[in-house]
């Protein structure tokens, strides 16, 4: 999974930059990350897991791989939408940023396997927000951790429990991941960061 | 945003994204079990009332409690201000003491201005000053007709009352034209600042004597209280400004009769406390189309916003 892609020749990318991976290897990808969720999560009683995103990028991610293990396995997976931007710890050092929608499925949390999805882990500070922003919200059975690319340079001890691809990363590199609902496009890119990137 | 003075300076971009985290605010503490964020966690918050107020006080304090913040409630008849300490030293002791935030009302015109150009580094929240703004007030009633009527731009909301001494209307005024709406203030002639023509265009803010006549065609009525703690005039609850309460009533209070002329969809607005029977008929206060508790519920989360956009980021320090 290290080599560059086939299909993708350097003259498409655009100076610096370097493609991860490509429209149909992200599509691959989290076909691979929901066959993982199966197969993780069936010996579990009871109702399937809750898929919840955290905004932006992985609130799309979250529908796509709960519309593949819906597909794979028979089941239907319920979604939502987890904002963890009120419990981040570093608010103070930025400006103002505006809040998602935060949806959780009707009869909530309690009880159930939560699955959150992002798309980089970086700092696993998001993902310490998003912690606290469950316990808020509910008491879940469990709670595990689905990530489109791991990119290293944690800064709390926090790990994924499906990785769809492994990035080792310098700091001053950016991942950019973009999807077909936000950016048009899929893809995964590494760059030179522009500036403080905001990956958790 | 450092601090929230005046709807009259709050630019568009800037009110509607408090508005919009206030929608969201409401919709993620709706079905919660713990009615509370860390988001402020650490932050001191002073609310300093020289006017006596129960939802605005009451409203601000549950804002920033279910913000985590630490909220202190000053009131100036149980403070050093009964001792005669000026306004100036009471803002400095409230500031160097580790406040982040002081919400302030009083009766002055002008005194939360004056208060955040004298302290460095603290935000200040107009609760309300004299005759001049009521910002948080103006800022959940727009939330509570975006809610209602699925908008602002272009809807008609008709002011009524006593618009010289009240500060609700002028933050109204200011605030729902800069989202789009259009104003009419109804209210006896006496009851107009002086000036009006100075103040506002008339061709953008129409004046009308004539309730009756406006009722059809508005989305939205805001009825004000005749505020008889500012009319002056000793025992006489009218102190000239009308011939007599019931004479007021009459010609310009909500009655049953006019709220029927009032279309389907419209909605009655009240930022209280009410006068029942006064300004506003009791069973038009309770009616079916009245969001006057809508108003309140709507107040926490936007002070809530408002809290937010002035303390949890960089700017503030």
């Amino acid at each position: 999974m290290t080599t560059r892609r086939e299909g993708v020749t350097p003259a498409e990318e655009p100076e610096g930059q370097r493609v991860l991976l490509a429209e149909a290897d992200v599509a691959r990808t989290i076909a691979r990350m929901a066959h993982q969720v199966i197969e993780k999560t069936a010996p579990e009683e009871g109702a399937p897991p809750v898929l919840l995103g955290i905004p932006s990028r992985g609130a799309p991610l979250a529908r796509r791989l709960a519309g593949r293990i819906a597909e794979f396995s028979g089941q239907t997976v319920d979604t939502g939408i987890v904002d963890v931007t009120l419990y981040r710890d570093d608010l103070r050092l930025r400006p103002n940023r505006p809040l998602e929608p935060t949806t959780l499925p009707e009869d909530g949390i309690d009880g159930r396997l939560v699955v959150l999805v992002d798309d980089v882990l970086y700092s696993g500070r998001t993902i310490r927000a998003a912690l606290d922003a469950l316990r808020d919200h509910g008491r879940p059975k469990a709670i595990q951790l689905a990530v489109l690319v791991d990119r290293g340079h944690r800064e709390v001890p926090i790990r994924a429990d499906y990785v769809g691809k492994n990035v080792p990363t310098s700091r001053a590199e950016d991942i950019a991941v973009l999807l077909t609902e936000t950016d048009g496009t899929d893809g995964v890119v590494l760059r030179p960061a522009r500036e403080e990137g905001d990956q958790g | 945003m450092t601090h929230l003075l005046s709807a009259e300076h709050l630019g568009r971009d800037d009110a509607v994204a408090i508005l919009d985290t206030a929608e969201e605010l409401k919709r993620t503490l709706l079905h919660r079990e713990v009615r509370k964020l860390p988001t402020l966690r650490g932050r001191t918050v002073v609310t300093m009332f020289y006017e006596n107020s129960t939802r605005t006080r009451v409203s601000f304090e549950i804002a920033g409690k279910w913000m985590s913040a630490d909220v202190i409630n000053v009131s100036a008849s149980g403070s050093s201000v009964s001792k005669g300490e000026s306004l100036r030293d009471t803002a400095a002791t409230l500031a160097a003491a580790g406040a982040d935030c002081v919400i302030v009302r009083h009766p002055a015109s002008g005194a939360p201005q004056r208060i955040a150009g004298w302290l460095d580094g603290v935000s200040v929240i107009n609760a309300g000053d004299g005759m001049h703004e009521h910002p948080t007030q103006a800022l959940l009633d727009a939330a509570t007709l975006r809610e209602r009527l699925g908008g602002l731009e272009g809807r008609r909301v008709l002011i009524v009352g006593d618009v010289l001494h009240s500060r609700v209307a002028r933050s109204n005024v200011h605030l729902l034209r800069t989202l789009g709406a259009e104003v009419t203030l109804v209210a006896p002639p006496t009851m107009l600042p002086d000036g009006m023509d100075r103040w506002l265009d008339e061709a953008e803010v129409p004046v009308s004597y004539d309730l009756d006549a406006e009722l059809p065609g508005t989305d939205a009525v805001m009825m004000l209280r005749v505020q008889a703690e500012r009319l002056g005039g000793g025992g006489d609850s009218s102190a000239g400004f009308f011939p007599s309460t019931r004479e007021y009533s009459i010609s310009y209070g909500l009655s049953e009769a006019r709220a029927r002329l009032l279309p389907e969809h419209a909605v009655i607005l009240h930022p209280g406390p009410m006068l029942r029977g006064m300004e506003i008929a009791s069973s038009v206060a309770d009616a079916q189309n009245s969001v006057i508790t809508e108003q309140v519920r709507n107040g926490v989360h936007v002070r809530m916003a408002v809290l937010y956009h002035l303390l949890a980021s960089e700017e503030t320090k």
